[in-house]
């Protein structure tokens, strides 16, 4: 059994009130980092070797101490704004734990020096976005933020800003556009967000589950914490797995389990024992994988290594009674709806993949096409400011590489059928013009 | 109020062959032309709509509009405050803007042009400023809809389990009901309930075909939509997360094991 830190009796009643957080030891941990000094908190996220949990798996001891010294405005900001599709770790540990990822922000505030913090969370997760509120309320009332935190002379003020659903501000910078209450369209990178972020300071942005991690790695110790895991992917992850599984649903694991562990293992097999035609390993973004990459051990390096990657951790298991032109063309279309449209790679490039795409599905297309979606998506690919490009075309091109032979199936038999229909419907159809030949045929 | 008119084009078509579907198919969209089933009463142009359409000419002599003034703008108090609250929080007072727009349109049921102003009069931000923001989120909405909102899923996960059915089955149900502002919507972040859908925030989900009538009833009454069905009574899936007893103790709060639904142990 794998060790349990964010999942650990997450369902005790009362647990989102200070009171039962407290009585488990909550805060402790943030007492006893306000009493560290800056530098070896950074340096024990370090040793932790916690990577972000939103997609990039940037190390996060690394990115607070790209943080400068000095006393200018800094800010963290917490990126709440799980839209991911299959996603959903985030919104579990909110809506139960609240206190545990306030904590974790105490603590990143203190470690980087930043005295005003916002949680930005997707406006569609009405219900958690309360109970964050009123953990926050509950937590100025004890001290624990406003002015002078625990009585150690820090400033903390903390913030929930709710956004109003788009994808895009999942992206950092675009995040701190929605945050400045603009457009959320992302920023040239660099200057990047530790540099110049929120309203131009220094800023750290991470993920919820990254955040909320903090507290429990200096309960157990950074050591024991990168012990946990395999080597460059340690410590515990959330997962959600969803999609024709038997259970879908959110699971804490150690990292190096392999796809078969978790599919069959946690999640129970597929719905009706049928087979996998294919999975996510890394939310809809990801590249995908087939039933034969299902040994593939899940971390961070030997996902990539596998050629696709990690993610937000959100596996999507598609079975075989599914078509994978069907799933490529909602994969498509939602990039298209969110693409902000900043970038033209990204604005036309997902809009005519998903064209093309569509024209596939009713056998409007020839497999032609189908090198020039690839094509398109090899120009899309690292041409854009951010990566929601990218997140388009790495899972397009993979499942019309991977799966070249029922694209051109799904085409052939498309394209019969429609000249069937055709073709009765002629047969059926009354002789509209009579020629003069046919009328003196007659006589 | 008058303003110019594009000949009509291949939107205008569309829409007149969708409304004449519509009313083949004996959908009633007479609301639409009768000014006392809204609750605000807005200056209407000549193609009947309360905001202009983006293909209508614009008077390029006109000056853009200025950040409203305060004597000419009616702001309810409530409003004014809560919209105050939120610029208090941010070192850059711009950054309510989508928290204040969502306050207004809490209020006025869309982000209507009044909505805009009252806005902009409060902020001090120009209308076009606060308009370019409305119109780049989803949840904000700048064309009237009903005060009812449900949204369905319609991403991968949900659509693998049956969301399109679950949508068009709502579509028959709700689809010509004023009050609700039903659409399909991107990944809501439940995919452990799929198919799912957010009834004015309140997640519920997996909606079976048995479901969707009741829903359908819960909704147009304003009661709690599935009560059984909510997210937020379900315990986490990880069967290993909880002790027995936490789980016990849980499920007599009354939350529900997340692969049965039962209240009881799996």
């Amino acid at each position: 059994m794998s060790t349990k830190l964010l999942f650990e009796n997450i369902d005790e009643p009362g647990l989102h009130t200070l009171d039962v957080y407290r009585r488990r030891g909550g805060y402790a941990m943030a007492e006893q980092a306000l009493a560290m000094a800056r530098d070896s908190l950074v340096t024990a996220l370090k040793d932790s070797g916690l990577r972000g949990r939103g997609g990039a798996g940037f190390p996060m001891g690394l990115k607070a101490s790209f943080i400068p010294q000095g006393k200018m405005d800094k800010y963290l900001v917490c990126n709440a704004d799980e839209s991911e599709p299959g996603t959903f770790k985030d919104r579990e540990l909110m809506q139960k734990n609240p206190h545990s990822l306030i904590e974790g922000m105490i603590i990143a505030a203190y470690a980087v020096g930043a005295n005003k913090a916002f949680i930005f969370i997707r406006g569609e997760y009405v219900q958690q976005a309360e109970i964050l509120e009123a953990a926050i309320a509950e937590a100025k009332q004890a001290g624990l933020l406003g002015p002078n935190v625990l009585g150690r002379g820090v400033d903390l003020d903390m913030w929930v800003h709710r956004g109003a659903g788009a994808y895009i501000c999942g992206e950092e910078t675009g995040l701190l556009d929605a945050l400045e209450g603009r457009r959320g369209n992302p920023r040239l990178k660099p200057p990047f967000p530790a540099n110049q972020g929120l309203y131009q300071g220094p800023t750290l942005i991470n993920n919820v589950e990254t955040l909320t991690a903090i507290p429990y790695i200096l309960r157990i110790g950074a050591e024991a914490y990168a012990g946990l895991g395999v080597e460059k992917s340690s410590g515990t992850k959330l997962i959600s797995v969803s999609g024709n599984v038997k259970r879908p649903g959110n699971y804490e694991i150690e990292l190096g389990m392999t796809g078969r562990d978790i599919i069959y293992g946690l999640a129970g097999g597929i719905e009706d024992d049928r087979e996998v035609l294919l999975w996510f390993p890394g939310g809809s973004s990801s590249p995908v994988l087939t039933k034969d990459d299902l040994d593939t051990v899940y971390a961070y390096d030997e996902l990539a290594a596998a050629g696709t990657m990690l993610g937000s951790g959100a596996i999507i298991v598609v079975d075989d009674r599914h078509s994978v032109v069907d799933v490529a063309v909602k994969t498509a279309s939602f990039y298209k709806h969110e693409s902000c449209g900043k970038c033209t790679p990204c604005r036309e490039g997902t809009s005519w993949t998903t064209k093309l795409l569509q024209r596939i599905q009713i056998g409007e297309a020839t497999p032609m096409d189908l090198d020039v979606i690839s094509s398109v998506c090899d120009q899309i690919m690292g041409n854009c400011l951010c990566v929601l490009g990218d997140a388009m075309a790495m899972p397009v091109a993979s499942m019309v590489t991977k799966f070249r032979p029922q694209f051109e199936q799904h085409l052939e038999r498309a394209r019969s059928e429609n000249e069937a229909r055709l073709l009765a419907e002629l047969q059926t159809t009354e002789p509209v013009l009579l020629g003069a030949g046919a009328l003196a045929s007659q006589h | 109020m008058s303003i110019r008119r594009d000949p009509p084009g291949p939107a205008d078509r569309d829409l007149a062959r969708r409304t004449a579907l519509a009313e083949a198919a004996g959908a009633t969209l007479d609301f639409l032309d009768d000014p006392a089933s809204y609750e605000l009463q807005v200056t209407r142009f000549d193609h009947g709509s309360r905001v202009p359409g983006f293909r209508e000419a614009t008077d390029p002599t006109k000056d853009p509009a200025q950040v409203p003034d305060p004597a000419q703008v009616d702001v309810p108090a409530d409003l004014r405050a809560e919209i105050e609250d939120y610029m208090s929080r941010y070192p850059d007072h711009k950054s309510a803007a989508i928290p204040a727009l969502a306050a207004a349109q809490r209020l006025h049921g869309w982000c209507s042009p009044v909505a805009v102003e009252q806005v902009a009069c409060v902020m001090r931000l120009t209308p076009g400023y606060l308009t370019a923001v409305a119109t780049f989120y989803d949840m904000l909405e700048t064309t009237p809809v009903g005060r009812k909102t449900v949204y369905v899923c319609t991403n991968i996960s949900c659509s693998l389990r049956g969301a399109d059915a679950v949508l068009a089955r709502l579509r028959e149900e709700l689809g010509h009901d004023p009050d609700v502002n039903l659409r399909g919507f991107e990944c809501l972040g439940a995919c452990d309930i799929a198919p799912m859908a957010s009834i004015d925030g309140v997640y519920v989900g997996p909606i079976d075909d048995e479901d969707i009538a009741v829903l359908a009833g819960q909704i147009r009454e304003g009661a709690d939509p599935l009560p059984a069905k909510q997210l937020v009574r379900r315990r986490v899936a990880d069967s290993a997360a909880n002790t027995d007893e936490v789980s016990r103790q849980s499920a007599d709060a009354g939350t529900l094991d997340p692969v049965d639904l039962s209240g009881g142990q799996a």
